[in-house]
């Protein structure tokens, strides 16, 4: 057999340009759930290996004594054209793996977090972390049951949320439910983009 | 598999686009075996995260192990396209007219 006539298949023009979206939210809020009914995969889980008390430091070499602790989190990918996938990343579920948060929002479009109404305030070290570090997010009440336990504005009370972030109902199953949310994040991030120049 | 070493010399976005390059595909048997299942997986284009989940390896290994590769030249690496660290306002637009196409 003659393995040398076969010539190498010409690279594929496949998709070129990336761009990330966080979805953040408490522990069991549905954020795997939304990522999933928008991905175009099966949502993938990635691991992040970490000291356990390390800040922000994350060259094991120096402290190779302490305990480790491993960090997942999931994510999916939805074409958008045929040079450009969106990543939906979800937030380890405790909010404690700040320094993962510092990867996943670093050159983000901004971030969607997931609230469940009847846990209100699950949400407010993400909500924090988003006003501290600048990235456009909105709000979005996650509907189990297609039914609010709080009117939309007594969660911006409840929450502080300021004014011009957006607050969204969504039904993390529904795909055309988790693309509106996303397409408003989008629309919020460029009407920042406008207001910031 | 990554030398000791567990930061990369460059920092690469957890969603950055990797590809096997021709000589990625042709190299074979001359790799070790995980940087011959990253060119087997990169030959449809991967994220690192995509990578890292489906070589089951902690990010910061995968980081690592693509760094390397790169500078090798087995694959390429298309790092997001950000002005200031943020999507400029012409990537939002494209973002957004995809959304309401999906």
């Amino acid at each position: 057999m003659d393995f040398g006539t076969s010539s190498p298949a010409p690279l594929a023009a496949g998709p070129t340009t990336s761009v990330k979206i966080v979805v953040a939210g408490g522990f069991g809020v549905g954020k795997t759930t939304f990522v999933g009914a928008v991905s175009e995969i099966n949502p993938l889980t990635t691991e992040a290996v970490m000291t356990a008390a390390s800040d922000g430091i994350d060259d094991l070499s120096k402290v190779p004594d302490k305990t480790t602790t491993t960090v997942a989190m999931d994510f999916g990918r939805v074409s958008l054209d045929r040079e450009l996938i969106l990543y939906l990343f979800g937030t380890p579920g405790q909010n404690r793996f700040w320094f993962m948060w510092d990867d996943l929002t670093r050159g983000a479009i901004g971030a969607v977090v997931l609230v469940d109404t009847r846990r209100l305030a699950d949400c407010f070290s993400a909500i924090d972390y988003f006003e501290d570090a600048g990235l456009p997010y909105i709000v979005a009440l996650n509907c189990f049951d297609g039914m609010l336990t709080h009117d939309v504005d007594d969660v911006r009370e409840a929450l502080s949320i300021p004014g011009d972030v957006p607050i969204v109902t969504c039904d993390a199953r529904s795909r055309e439910s988790t693309k509106l949310t996303l397409i408003r994040l989008v629309e919020h991030a460029m009407s920042r983009f406008a207001a910031l120049r | 598999m990554t030398g000791g070493r567990t930061r990369a010399r460059y920092q690469l976005a957890i969603e950055a686009l990797v590809s096997t390059t021709p000589r990625g595909r042709s190299a074979g048997y001359g790799l070790i075996p995980e940087h011959q299942r990253i060119c087997d997986l990169c030959v449809e284009v991967k994220s690192l995260a995509e990578i890292a989940a489906l070589m089951r390896m902690p990010l910061g290994v995968a980081r690592v192990m693509v760094g390397d590769m790169a500078e090798t030249g087995l694959i390429a690496v298309h790092q997001p396209s950000t002005a200031e660290g943020k999507p400029d306002l012409a990537l939002l637009e494209r973002v957004l007219l995809g959304l309401r196409n999906l």
